[in-house]
């Protein structure tokens, strides 16, 4: 920010007007107003680590959620949720949770997500 | 999974903590609060108090005061983290005694830049690795530990960084009952990408939710960063406001939201001048929030004693205001990676400012008027005014992009010195995913958008039930690794220890079993350069190893200087060669009260020979010093300087029971001779089997008395209950004697 003396006294005279219960509530009317946009990002977003995290509930170790967390962001399937690709595979094959996640990184079942998901960026 | 309970008497087993691991599940989730209320403690009652533990260490006070520990209201913290979290196990037990409920780990330095879960147990550096086994074996040890002491204690660590929701679901798996979470602490000090920061921590924050795990913030981290700690106060209140609001509109319930808040300007500034305001300011704004009061760090440095009082100033803060969770600092900090003595010392100096200020706002109040009401007004008008700008700049993220936090200006003058971070930069920068329409997450406590109802619309309240339940609802699937580095592990270092664990052998330590390093306190009359190489080489000439100046104090420029000097010593102690001094019986006081009562006593006590001391003596006869005559015990006080025959004839006269001299050592044996004359007179008199005769002064020992023919002798730190203990002991015997 660019250098400015302190105009504390010049910028408060609007607030002078409202006692101390008025001033919280706009305290917290401005915060709220900050931080809605954001929670709203975390609403349609997600992040590797967010998906390890979906694994790791899954019933996966933290080296396993790695190497599917990878293997599916390398594939362009992140968007579609690490759990749900797994859930799905195993669903479909008719295996266990483990048994798909753990194979996840075999060419047939990433091929076999890709077109079940209708991806079609290169990997 | 059943577990004996532990023995005060025993060490703790660390071999046995981690013993079958991979299938220890925490017995509670969440965080416990202390249950508070009034408190009736020997003669006195005590108001802002907790329930008492079943075993604690008092302040040493206490025992002249019935051995009374007063605990207080707030939940009290001691951070715990010294690299070896087998060493701080033994730790956490004895702050346990002393007190602390909220144990909290510092995670080791750059895991927050580790982009995953680390696992094992490596040892760290000014922390320690936060990983399953390490948080499975504290919550074990700290599961028996609450038994022992009679009181939850909360376990405490991190989600931050770049993993943070692992580190969530991790921390909900294993029983982590409180965390640090704060996306504004990844931003502006771990140079994290924000997006991706705040993008994480609402999937954090719902996990810490969902498994009703108290969050404190990380707000306080501003005035340790800032040039002058006391001008970012508006700020402060603004990062309060953005981390609680956004963790509300998650799913944090208020009360569960902690506001980390350290008083900010520390001595010698006009301490309270500075702090009080403020810590009133945020107390009004975030009045629904609970409050961890943390001490000040900024403006410590290597003295001890400076340290305490400043934290004592806090803590009188805390009373006048209020605090939830109290967190201790120890007053070491300012010099090393805090060791166990001052961890300790820590909780002392907080339990006893706390209930030594008990109840202070019955007695005392804030003006409602003056400077305070309008400095507090002022800082909270001058956040108001931050929010404004950071909405005018167009949000948080562009806000950051300004440079607008952390600035050494006090809010609204800026010096063009703030953190910059861009929207786009950081780690992890470019790493968030919009989700699809399809997307999906088949587990408890996802945050957002999950489109359940495309496999079945009754699962969409339960995502979970797709997959039978997560690791949440059934902890059995939690995949457990034990150790990843073979050169770096548990076992190597207990291996290493091994000599010093629950063996004969012992060496002094400071915070790792066997480290074997000591302090010396010097004083030298020399200029500080000249004493403190003065100070070194009188440490290198004790045989100590690796030599530092811990600490210096300039008492004058040219007449002399204090040196702290810390150093290792390289021999061990054979326990089993040490004579070790008899242990005293003592009966109850209750007990002692009832024979007294049925078996009146009578005694004749007084100063031998020629000395003039009496202060030991008058403190176990008089009943204001907890003397035997508080149990009922009659006394006939003789003086100082007491001829020996004079004590004989007296207990003839009276017909006493017992006679107890004092004495002092001297170099020509003086002590010896007036005890043995004291047995012969009695003997030449035809008493001495009807007589108890004891001797007592600092320096005596059961054995010199007695190898003197006294029936007994007692020493240093001997009180009215130990004599009157004994003295029954002997007229039981006497008595049956006579039968």
């Amino acid at each position: 920010m660019k250098e400015r003396k302190d105009d504390f006294q010049t910028r408060r005279k609007p607030l002078e007007k409202m006692n101390d219960e008025a001033l919280k509530a706009y305290f917290f009317k401005l915060s709220q107003d900050i931080v809605e946009p954001l929670v709203d990002m975390g609403r349609q977003y997600t992040s590797k680590s967010i998906e390890r995290s979906v694994l790791l509930r899954m019933g996966f170790s933290s080296l396993e959620c790695k190497d599917i967390v990878d293997t599916l962001y390398e594939h362009h399937l992140l968007s579609k949720g690490a759990g749900h690709c797994v859930y799905r595979l195993a669903k479909d094959k008719n295996i266990s949770i483990r048994e798909a996640g753990l194979g996840v990184s075999n060419t047939q079942n990433i091929s076999y997500l890709r077109k079940v998901f209708d991806v079609h960026e290169e990997s | 999974m059943y577990m004996k309970n532990l023995d005060p008497n025993q060490k703790l087993d660390i071999n046995n903590i981690l013993k079958d691991l991979e299938h220890y599940h925490p017995k509670r989730h969440g965080w416990t609060w202390r249950e508070q209320g009034p408190q009736k403690m020997g003669p006195f009652d005590f108001t802002q108090s907790s329930t008492p533990l079943k075993r604690s260490i008092p302040l040493q006070s206490a025992r002249f005061l019935g051995g009374i520990d007063p605990q207080p209201d707030a939940v009290v913290t001691a951070e715990i983290a010294s690299g070896r979290f087998e060493d701080d196990i033994r730790r956490m037990r004895m702050a346990a005694y002393h007190g602390a409920d909220h144990i909290m780990v510092i995670r080791t330095a750059g895991q927050s830049h580790f982009d995953g879960l680390l696992e094992g147990t490596p040892q760290g550096i000014g922390g320690i690795p936060i990983t399953r086994k390490q948080i499975r074996a504290q919550r074990k040890a700290l599961d028996l530990i609450e038994e022992e002491v009679g009181r939850p204690i909360n376990y405490h660590s991190y989600v931050s960084g770049i993993a943070g929701p692992e580190i969530a679901v991790l921390f909900a798996e294993e029983g982590v009952n409180g965390a640090h979470q704060d996306p504004q602490y990844n931003v502006l000090y771990r140079n994290i990408n924000m997006i991706r920061s705040f993008v994480d921590a609402a999937e954090s924050k719902k996990i810490l939710a969902y498994d009703g795990i108290a969050q404190i913030d990380g707000a306080h981290n501003a005035n340790a960063t800032a040039r002058d700690a006391w001008k970012v106060m508006p700020e402060i209140l603004v990062q309060h406001a953005l981390n609680s609001v956004f963790s509300e509109l998650v799913g944090i319930k208020p009360e569960n939201i902690c506001l980390s808040s350290v008083p900010p300007a520390a001595p010698p500034s006009p301490d309270l001048r500075l702090n009080l305001p403020y810590a009133v300011a945020l107390r009004e704004f975030f009045d629904k929030y609970k409050i961890r009061a943390q001490m000040n760090t900024k403006y410590m440095d290597s003295s001890t004693r400076e340290a305490t009082v400043t934290h004592v100033l806090n803590l009188l803060i805390s009373r006048l205001t209020s605090a939830d969770i109290q967190s201790t600092i120890t007053p070491d900090e300012g010099r090393n990676v805090p060791w166990h003595v001052y961890n300790i010392e820590a909780l002392d100096t907080t339990k006893q400012a706390m209930m030594g200020m008990d109840d202070l706002l019955s007695m005392v109040n804030i003006k409602d008027e003056g400077y305070i009401v309008e400095k507090k007004r002022e800082i909270q008008e001058r956040a108001v005014l931050m929010l404004e700008e950071i909405i005018e700049l167009g949000g948080y993220y562009e806000a950051v992009e300004a440079g607008m936090f952390v600035d050494s200006g006090e809010y609204p003058e800026r010096n063009s010195d703030g953190i910059k971070r861009a929207i786009d930069g950081g780690i992890g920068a470019g790493s968030i995913i919009k989700r699809d329409k399809d997307y999906m997450a088949p587990v408890t406590a996802h945050f957002g958008y999950n489109n359940v109802a495309q496999y079945d619309s009754k699962a969409v309240d339960n995502p979970s039930d797709l997959i039978e339940g997560s690791t949440f609802e059934v902890p059995e699937k939690i995949q457990y690794i034990d150790e990843l580095d073979e050169t770096d592990n548990v076992y190597l270092r207990m291996e290493a220890t091994k000599k010093y664990r629950d063996t004969k052998f012992a060496k002094p330590e400071v915070e790792w079993l066997g480290d074997g390093v000591v302090t010396v306190d010097l004083f030298f009359p020399l200029e500080e350069r000249v004493a403190t190489e003065a100070a070194i080489k009188t440490g290198e000439k004790m045989n100590l190893v690796d030599v530092e100046a811990i600490h210096k104090e300039q008492l004058h420029p040219s007449e002399g200087t204090r040196i702290q000097i810390k150093g290792r010593v390289d021999f061990d102690i054979d326990t089993s060669e040490l004579t070790l001094p008899e242990l005293l019986d003592t009966m109850s006081e209750d007990d002692v009260f009832d024979y007294i009562k049925h078996h009146p006593m009578k005694v004749v006590a007084g100063t031998g020979g020629n000395d003039e001391h009496s202060v030991g003596m008058r403190e176990v006869l008089d009943i204001k010093h907890g003397g035997v005559e508080k149990y009922g015990i009659e006394y006939e006080y003789l003086g100082t300087s007491v001829p020996i025959e004079k004590f004989v004839d007296a207990a003839i006269e009276m017909n006493a029971d017992a006679i107890l001299m004092s004495t002092i050592i001297s170099h020509d044996n003086t002590h010896y001779k007036n005890m043995r004359k004291l047995h012969e007179y009695a003997v030449e008199r035809g008493v001495r089997d009807k007589l108890i005769l004891i001797g007592g002064g600092t320096q005596v020992t059961p054995e010199i008395a007695r190898k003197n023919k006294m029936d007994q002798g007692f020493g240093r730190g001997t009180t009215g209950l130990h004599i009157a203990s004994f003295l029954i002991k002997q007229h039981k015997a006497l008595m049956s004697d006579e039968d």
